[in-house]
């Protein structure tokens, strides 16, 4: 065990080399990278400057909807914000920053020195951050037949036929194609690599039921990254053949389908989410037993969930179909596959109940942001039962409920761990601890707008609000919801730009993190932070899944007990 | 999360209003609220159950400085396969129980048969009005749908046909049903059943382009005396006012007649809403506004005024054309 083959990683002191002083060096050095940690934070970097960019886009939008018939933006102007917030948000957000954080921290978990194809990884990146500025450059760049320069107003999911030549003349939604068709192959490349890292890469003694989890989730999320992004690539190239060389796969005017869009979209659509949320897990599965002072309860319990969710979570898209007209024997099959995602789902909650249950909790920033992540999840979790119920969802869907209900997952659960991701691994990035005070201001504040926004936005879709409309009528009673919906919007900003200011001011002023600073037990703590160009100096070899638990304490290793 | 807590408890008097889920009138928006009252329940209960587990957790469990073992690590636990078991089991009962509740009344809306004194409504969907046309009757009209009160004893539900004439639509009227999608090349149904007279609100719930907002529902239940009559009004063809010639022919010799049919005259055109009874509705511009003569005549000068992104274009008439087609439109009752 330990006193055999140690941990010997963590006796290296060897510092980084010095940084190149001149602009030009450092530029260049970002640029022409293949290093998975700079790739990891361009990832990273990029994800928040399009955070903020579509974050914006919603203050917009909540400043129009606060009061009915408001002329704050036109519609055209509404239609291009919540087309742009959602791509933006879905593609060059939620993807990237968590391919950053996986390009980051895997190799460093499992004890690697970089990804198995760096070339492939930093074109990845590359690839998938041109597409992100297509898309805006549309902006500029769209003016085509329509006039001046126009983004995508179709929405997200751009249902056929609204993407036709007929009713979207110019040439906003071809840079919506190919902007989702360029973010597709970046992300397909990226998961090549993390599922060749994870079976190629890991070091001696790290046998797959030793991984630690976040590995594991990220295996899940790349082995589902090939099989849904495909069919959304392939559809946008049947959407480019609609539009310039007269196929007419969607074109309804020429006996085409829009129901065939729908399903190409959704098989894509609803993995999505989980590609999305399976990262936010595998933080939680890291944070939570950390900050607990336990080992995560449950291991394979919480593997073999986490592979149930990729699987199943491939046969439910028709659920965001009940009022298509598929008729009772389709919807009965997709409301049965939706429920049972409830039941890995609520294993992995009760795992983390029970991982708190009995330990030693630290309330830290990121410990903060797990436990609201807990909370909302199950809310959100809960909120997706009632929709997954077709006959619910023939009330609920494409109402504000729906859009409450996502934004649980998607702020409620993802973003919440993301910022918990923040505080907890940004010392290794940057060997300096954000301000636990600001953090603690970012918590509450946060938390606060985020439940004045999104649990009161659930009331107007029950009171009969459709989404996606720029302006409503003022005797639905939807007034008063609207406005405190938005007055939480604020707040939210102003949580999020505390965030930006802590990694910011901390990154220069923090106090220094030093290889370990949370006391925890895998391999990435075990050298400095930031880690040097290789990672280790020596590869490390393990015995258990926690591997710095065994060199802390040598009279109790894990291996004991797996 | 206290008022998501709230929210699904006592259901209070603010989550009623002219378009509330939870405000059904008719069979398959009862079939739905029932079906929800039971979903909300059990959701409840596991949100209580699990969040008051994780908050006595979150307490119990926390971090004391002043604890004299503070420093000490807790015990490791690894997991039990016993406990996982039951808190996999239970859930699947759960969820069995759900989807049997679920299934059961997906076909009782959807496999519903339907009565011989049901009422046939074709419904197209058009950006950004709808069309009604009921073939038994061989009435068209637009933006206003007029349906019988259906009696528990004697059903006379309405079953609308449904397409769309270019995007994707949704027929979404709480009170009364749940949505149904209204997409091109495809035909769907659905049936509403209203048990008592009254206007039931509602409007196009699937992104359908730059007015979607502005494509509202309105159904009227009427007593059958009420419908009987509005039927045959709605089949008389226009006849020509002497107080409205000067309007007419302005309206018969531009562009309107491409778009807009009149039965009687000319004016043959399929694109845009039938106007042969536009004075008997209450609304113009899809619900957007009431309909009066200064209102009509804003909405002929330049229909963006209420309607940005609407597809009629700006009429361009000089001041006294429009004064007399309004005049004329305001006789087609």
């Amino acid at each position: 065990m330990a006193a055999t083959t140690p941990v010997v990683a963590i006796l290296d002191e060897t510092t980084p080399a010095a940084p190149s002083s001149s602009v030009a060096q450092v530029l260049h050095a970002w640029l022409t990278t293949t290093d998975h940690k700079k790739i990891g934070m361009l990832y990273i970097g990029y994800a928040l400057l399009f955070l903020v960019v579509a974050g914006f886009e919603a203050i917009l939008m909540r400043i129009q909807l606060a009061l009915p018939n408001n002329h704050f933006v036109s519609p055209q102007v509404f239609n291009q914000l919540f087309t742009m917030h959602g791509t933006t948000m879905v593609f060059f957000v939620g993807m990237p920053i968590l391919f950053g954080f996986g390009n980051y921290l895997i190799p460093l978990m499992i004890g690697a020195r970089d990804m198995a194809f760096p070339r492939l990884n930093a074109f990845g990146f590359w690839i998938s951050a041109f597409g992100g500025l297509l898309l805006y450059f549309s902006y500029l760049g769209a003016p085509g037949l329509a006039g001046a320069g126009s983004a995508p107003d179709v929405g997200w999911w751009a249902y056929a036929p609204l993407t036709a030549q007929a009713f979207s003349p110019g040439h906003s939604t071809d840079y919506w194609t190919l902007s989702i068709l360029l973010s597709g192959v970046g992300s397909i490349a990226t998961a090549v690599n993390i599922v060749t890292t994870v079976v190629c890469m890991r070091c001696p003694g790290m046998k797959l039921n030793r991984m630690p989890l976040l590995v594991w989730l990220y295996l899940v999320t790349g082995m589902m990254v090939f099989v849904v992004v495909s069919p959304l690539t392939a559809a946008q190239i049947m959407l480019m053949l609609d539009r310039y060389v007269g196929s007419h796969f969607f074109d309804t005017q020429a006996g085409g389908s829009a129901v065939l869009w729908m399903h190409f979209f959704w098989i894509f659509g609803h993995p999505e989410v989980y590609v999305l949320i399976l990262p936010a897990f595998a933080f939680a599965n890291e944070i939570i037993p950390v900050f607990s002072r336990k080992a995560i309860f449950g291991y394979p319990a919480m593997v073999a969930a986490s592979i149930a969710i990729g699987f199943v979570s491939l046969s439910v898209w028709a659920h965001h179909m009940f009022t298509v007209g598929m008729g009772p024997g389709a919807n009965t099959f997709f409301v049965l596959s939706t429920m049972i995602i409830a039941i890995p789902t609520g294993i992995k909650i009760f795992n983390w109940l029970a991982t708190i249950w009995g330990g030693k909790i630290h309330f830290t920033a990121s410990m903060k942001f797990a436990v609201g992540f807990l909370f909302q999840f199950l809310a959100a979790g809960l909120t997706g039962i009632m929709l997954s119920a077709a006959p619910f969802d023939w009330q609920l869907g494409n109402s504000y409920f729906v859009v409450a209900h996502f934004h649980y997952v998607l702020v409620g659960a993802i973003l919440f761990m993301l910022f918990s991701a923040f505080y907890y691994w940004y010392p290794k990035m940057t060997g300096r601890l954000l301000s636990e005070k600001l953090g603690t201001w970012h918590f509450w504040l946060f938390l606060i707008g985020f439940h004045l926004t999104f649990d009161l936005m659930h009331i107007p879709g029950i009171l009969g609000m459709p989404r996606r409309v720029y302006t409503y009528e003022a005797d639905r009673g939807w007034m008063l919801w609207n406005l405190l919906v938005s007055s939480g919007a604020i707040i939210q900003t102003i949580g999020t730009l505390l965030f930006v200011y802590n990694l910011i001011w901390s990154y220069f002023k923090g106090p220094v993190a030093g290889a370990d600073p949370w006391d925890a037990w895998t391999l990435e703590w075990s050298t400095t932070s930031p880690p040097p160009d290789y990672n280790f100096a020596v590869i490390p070899a393990v015995e258990s899944r926690r591997p710095l638990w065994d060199l802390k304490h040598p009279e109790d290793p894990d291996g004991n007990y797996e | 999360m206290l008022i998501y807590a709230a929210m699904r408890t006592n259901l209070p008097d603010v989550i009623h209003g002219p378009t509330s889920i939870f405000s059904p009138a008719g069979t398959p928006a009862h079939l739905v609220f029932g079906l929800s009252q039971l979903i909300l329940s059990i959701t409840l209960i596991i949100f209580v159950l699990v969040a008051g587990l994780l908050c006595f957790a979150l307490i119990r469990y926390r971090h004391r400085p002043e604890d004299p073992q503070a420093l000490r690590e807790p015990a490791q636990i690894y997991g039990s396969n016993q406990i996982e078991l039951s808190w996999t089991v239970v859930p699947i009962l759960i969820v069995v129980m759900l989807f049997l509740a679920t299934a059961r009344v997906i076909y009782t809306t959807e496999h519903a048969s339907k009565p011989s004194e049901a009422v046939d409504v074709t419904v197209i969907g058009h950006q950004f009005w709808w069309e009604y046309r009921y073939p038994k009757y061989d009435v068209v009209t637009a933006n206003e749908l007029h349906i019988p009160v259906s009696d528990r004893t004697h059903p006379t539900p309405a079953y609308l046909t449904m397409s769309s004439a270019d995007t994707n639509h949704s027929f979404w009227v709480p009170r009364l049903a749940g949505k149904m999608d209204v997409i091109p090349n495809q035909v769907n149904t659905m049936w509403i059943d209203p048990p008592s007279a009254g206007l039931y609100l509602g409007q196009c719930a699937q992104f359908c382009g730059t007015q979607h907002a502005k494509m509202l529902l309105r159904v009227y239940a009427d007593t059958p005396e009420q419908f009987k009559a509005w039927i045959e009004q709605q089949q008389k063809t226009s006849v020509q006012n002497p107080g409205a010639m000067a309007g007419e022919q302005v309206f018969l010799h531009n562009a309107c007649i491409s778009c807009h049919t009149v039965a009687g005259t000319a004016a043959a055109g399929r694109f845009g809403p039938d106007l042969t009874h536009v004075a008997s509705r209450d609304t113009l511009a899809s619900g957007s506004v009431p309909n009066t003569p200064a209102n009509l005549r804003a909405f002929v000068a330049d229909p963006a005024h209420f309607k940005p992104g609407a597809l009629m274009p700006p009429m361009h008439l000089n001041k006294q054309d429009l004064d007399a087609v309004t005049v004329y439109l305001a006789t087609l009752k």
